[in-house]
């Protein structure tokens, strides 16, 4: 029993930094870069995709055996396209602002490549509650990760955070940040900076495993 | 006596990256030395802030990554001074340092170091300068000091606030825009002193003719061709600057001279098209940057077949 639970905490903090979606799978990076200008947006498109992955992973679980291997593509899209839809719904009517800030982003969680990956390689593969576990991680990771960008982007690009004033205003903001080079140029840095973390890990472990 | 073996090829030539990069350095000081004469010494003090951080940010990055520090091949002097030519002489001081950080590490050093960067660093971040605080970048003092007499069209207003002097200079003589007495970045209003490092390049063999003549002479025609003047249409904005020095890098130009021709052609056209139709009134930063990063097609399209040499079949 113990050793499951193990390894229900290990599926959920894979997601979170082993195989984090955005920057270890790298993706779902259309609403990584489109979305992030502001550390807000970056929590909702979060907490959206966070839902929609939890939802479809526990329905494709549930179905995986009735699913028919040839049209397995087109039956996970409309579990997820179902989801969607319904967050869609829901921040139309209590989170207008969002809703309007993130646009044609919402709509377009349905292709976002992290929620039909883990369909495709978790979900048709693993029994409910793990694949609930992975959802949520998989959902926490991309959070973080592109709240984290809208953090940065929004402080330097625009010299606030969530909406306040942080940066006096002797700080003259770096517009190109909240552009989409911005976008690109944050992405790419962290992913560099996170990949040369990864590398120097594995060299320690190495060097400690041969010692 | 002493017979040195070694392996062909036995030629040796004396250039180094570093005298090169000395040769393009005097082919600036015409430039530099007008734009400090016509600005004043804010001029000097940008362009000194500029070549200092980015030689510290070379030599912070490669001590930082235990590289072999190669600030002695002066490319980064030359990526200062081009960055600092390139901004207007009242910017903020800290703006040249960014532009400096930028150009080095970003589009420098994570690339790889000398050699590997896919874009002209001083021009990318004078791109990223223009993007990010507009205001600063286009916001021109008027000549502090002229060359040849003392009054032009502009005498009497105090800056020119306008995404480039592009718009303000209908009423200036041939003249004054050839010798300089015009708003501007600080590098590119004396246009003799840029015909001079010019001619100064090609003398010394640093530069082939292909990209600025191609480049300029295109910006003529197609100015013609939609009915504006050619000859004003090269003498305002940074097009004879850009296609000397920063047309010309080595790293992320093409590689044979047809690929350079093809270059220079699709840099002219894009500046006037951006010029005529574009959002904003100079496009010779993003034409440049732009067929920077198609430079590797074009080489694999102008690839020169060796003698022999039989085409594959498809």
């Amino acid at each position: 029993m113990s050793k499951n639970d193990n390894n229900l905490r290990g599926v959920f903090i894979n997601g979170i930094f082993n195989e984090n979606p955005t920057f270890r799978l790298v993706l779902g990076t259309c609403p990584t870069l489109a979305v992030t200008t502001s550390a807000m947006n970056g929590i909702g498109m979060g907490a959206a995709a966070t839902f929609v992955l939890i939802g479809s992973n526990v329905v494709i679980s549930l179905i995986r055996s009735f699913i028919p291997n040839k049209v397995r593509i087109p039956a996970f899209i409309v579990v997820i396209c179902t989801f969607v839809t319904m967050v869609q719904m829901l921040m139309q009517a209590y989170l207008p602002a969002l809703y309007d800030s993130l646009g044609i982003f919402i709509p377009l969680i349905v292709v976002n490549c992290i929620i039909l990956a883990r369909a495709e390689a978790f979900a048709a593969k693993n029994n409910v509650i793990r694949s609930a576990a992975d959802g949520l991680g998989m959902g926490l990771g991309f959070t973080l990760s592109i709240t984290l960008i809208g953090i940065i982007r929004e402080l330097l690009g625009t010299g606030m955070l969530f909406g306040n004033q942080l940066l006096g205003s002797g700080y003259e903001p770096m517009l190109l940040l909240v552009l989409a080079p911005g976008g690109f140029i944050v992405y790419g840095l962290l992913l560099g900076i996170i990949n040369a973390i990864g590398e120097r890990r594995k060299k320690n472990n190495k060097g400690v495993t041969s010692a | 006596m002493k017979l040195r073996v070694s392996h062909g090829p036995h030629l040796f030539a004396r250039e180094t990256t570093q005298t090169l990069m000395l040769d393009v350095i005097i082919a600036l000081m015409p430039t530099t030395l007008a734009g400090i004469y016509i600005f004043g010494t804010r001029a000097a003090l940008v362009i000194a802030i500029s070549v200092i951080s980015s030689v510290l940010f070379e030599l912070i990055w490669q001590k930082l990554m235990k590289k072999r520090v190669t600030i002695t091949d002066l490319s980064a002097v030359v990526t200062g001074l081009l960055l600092g030519l390139n901004l207007p002489c009242n910017v903020p001081l800290w703006m040249p340092v960014i532009g400096s950080a930028v150009a080095i590490l970003l589009v420098k050093q994570l690339f790889g170091g000398i050699g590997h960067n896919f874009m002209n660093p001083a021009l990318f971040a004078r791109a990223v300068l223009l993007a990010s605080w507009p205001l600063h970048m286009t916001t021109y003092n008027l000549p502090q000091r002229l060359f040849l007499g003392s009054e032009t069209a502009l005498s009497g207003v105090d800056t020119v606030a306008s995404a480039t002097p592009l718009l303000s200079i209908g009423k200036l003589t041939n003249t004054d825009l050839l010798i300089g007495n015009i708003p501007g970045s600080i590098g590119e209003v004396c246009k003799v002193a840029i015909i001079i490092g010019f001619i100064y390049l090609m003398l010394t063999k640093t530069i082939t003719w292909h990209v600025p003549v191609t480049f300029i002479g295109t910006v003529i025609i197609m100015s013609y061709l939609i009915g504006v003047d050619g000859i004003r249409a090269v003498l305002t904005g940074g097009v004879l600057f850009g296609a000397v020095f920063m047309a010309t890098d080595y790293v992320t130009n093409p590689m044979y001279r047809l690929g350079q021709c093809i270059f220079g052609v699709m840099c002219g056209i894009i500046v006037v098209v951006i010029r005529k139709y574009g959002g904003y009134p100079e496009g010779v930063t993003y034409a440049i940057l732009f067929m920077n990063c198609v430079s590797p097609l074009i080489d694999r399209y102008s690839k020169k077949k060796i003698y022999g040499e039989v085409k594959k079949s498809v």
